[in-house]
């Protein structure tokens, strides 16, 4: 099954189809998202307009832990299947998901100012988000630091798979230790503790982020499949030049 | 064996291997990676131990009734409804500040007394907004932060 997906033309036809598509509804979202959190959505009792930056920092961090996990898995595919398409996936994904760390850092240090009273603390989850963005950092400068770019993608694999231990940190950080920054509202199991007007914008940029992500991963995958096309010809016309 | 899965299998027991090494250094490091103690874990820590040179992390509900604010300084006690412990803090407070609100004050313990020289509100992680805050209230229903 892996080997029917992982064929560059029959992923070039699936994602022609579902690149425009893919635009519009996840602008959608996040233009209505963006709507009803920032105009239409209430006030926090205790936190006044300052929650309406939870709706750019929650699917942020969402965004940011899920794209890892898809770049860990890809990365496995890479190393244990060796399919390149996996590893132009993962490269595709590593600077979306540290985009998305980066942003979930300021939008979090942007509201702990107001709120906590410090730009920044040391305790468990905001360390450990931290430590997902040097992960994302560490994979793209791997990927990046060898001549023959086979090595680069093995070593930036391998460190893709060893970050998976941070994600259950990440998430659990709050339940398992004392941190300043609040445990989950959504997932937790007596159902979520976050009124249903704020949940809705949250669940729209939520879908909208995730959307827009799946669109700029394609449209960075098939950048760097024509790149490798282009690289493939100029061997060939050098090749010929020489004989 | 097929090499696809020789090579799934030494990923899978390299990180097994190397989420085992991290739980062993996470549960090594819990003093230091728990962001503050609670009154009662204090005490259970330190005993009787009324100095404490280094800076600590208090955390707890700010008590009832307690909260004395003179012009330079603020006095109040931060409890988690088994022990108390007194805070004296020179600066300003966070907005959140206020009875029963969740805090972290950190600062040196001195005779058994938190001289802090940093307070920060805890969020929790309710979020509504304040009309449904004072409907459930009035219902009975939670009872707000206050009185938590």
């Amino acid at each position: 099954m892996f080997d029917w997906l992982a064929n560059p033309n029959r992923f070039k036809k699936i994602t022609n189809k579902l690149e425009p598509s893919l635009l519009v509804i996840s602008l959608l979202f996040i233009i209505f998202g963006l709507y009803f959190s920032l105009f239409d959505s209430p006030k926090d009792y205790q936190q006044g307009d300052a929650v309406r930056i939870m709706y750019v920092h929650v699917p942020s961090a969402w965004l940011a832990s899920f794209l890892y996990l898809s770049l860990a898995v890809s990365s496995i595919f890479y190393l244990v299947w060796k399919h390149p398409l996996a590893d132009l996936i993962s490269s595709s994904i590593a600077p979306i998901g540290a985009l998305f760390s980066i942003l979930t850092l300021i939008t979090g240090s942007l509201w702990g100012k107001p709120m906590w009273g410090t730009w920044w603390v040391w305790d468990a989850r905001l360390t450990s988000m931290l430590i997902l963005f040097f992960f994302y950092l560490g994979f793209i400068l791997l990927h990046n630091a060898f001549e023959r770019k086979v090595d680069g993608s093995k070593s930036a694999s391998v460190l893709a798979i060893i970050g998976i231990i941070n994600l259950p940190i990440i998430k659990f950080s709050v339940d398992w230790w004392h941190t300043l920054h609040q445990p989950s509202s959504i997932l937790k199991f007596d159902g979520p503790s976050i009124d249903n007007q704020m949940l809705l914008p949250l669940t729209l940029m939520i879908i909208g982020f995730g959307l827009f992500s799946l669109y700029l991963i394609i449209v960075n995958v098939k950048t760097k499949l024509i790149e490798k096309k282009c690289e493939a010809l100029i061997l060939k016309l050098n090749l010929k030049e020489l004989s | 064996m097929n090499p696809k899965y020789k090579r799934l299998l030494i990923l899978f027991l390299i990180l097994s291997i190397l989420g085992l090494a991290t739980k062993l250094v996470l549960m090594a490091l819990e003093e230091n990676i728990i962001y503050f103690y609670t009154p009662n874990e204090l005490k259970k820590k330190y005993g009787n131990v009324k100095n404490i040179e280094n800076k600590i992390r208090i955390g707890g509900l700010v008590l009832e009734d307690s909260i004395v604010i003179n012009k330079n300084e603020s006095i109040f006690e931060i409890t988690d409804k088994k022990d108390n412990i007194k805070v004296f803090f020179k600066g300003q407070l966070p907005d959140l500040f206020r009875e029963g609100q969740g805090i972290v004050a950190e600062g040196i313990l001195k005779d058994n007394k938190l001289i802090a020289n940093q307070v920060l509100a805890k969020h929790d992680e309710n979020y509504m907004p304040p009309e449904v805050a004072d409907a459930l209230i009035k219902s009975g229903v939670w009872q707000g932060e206050k009185k938590k």
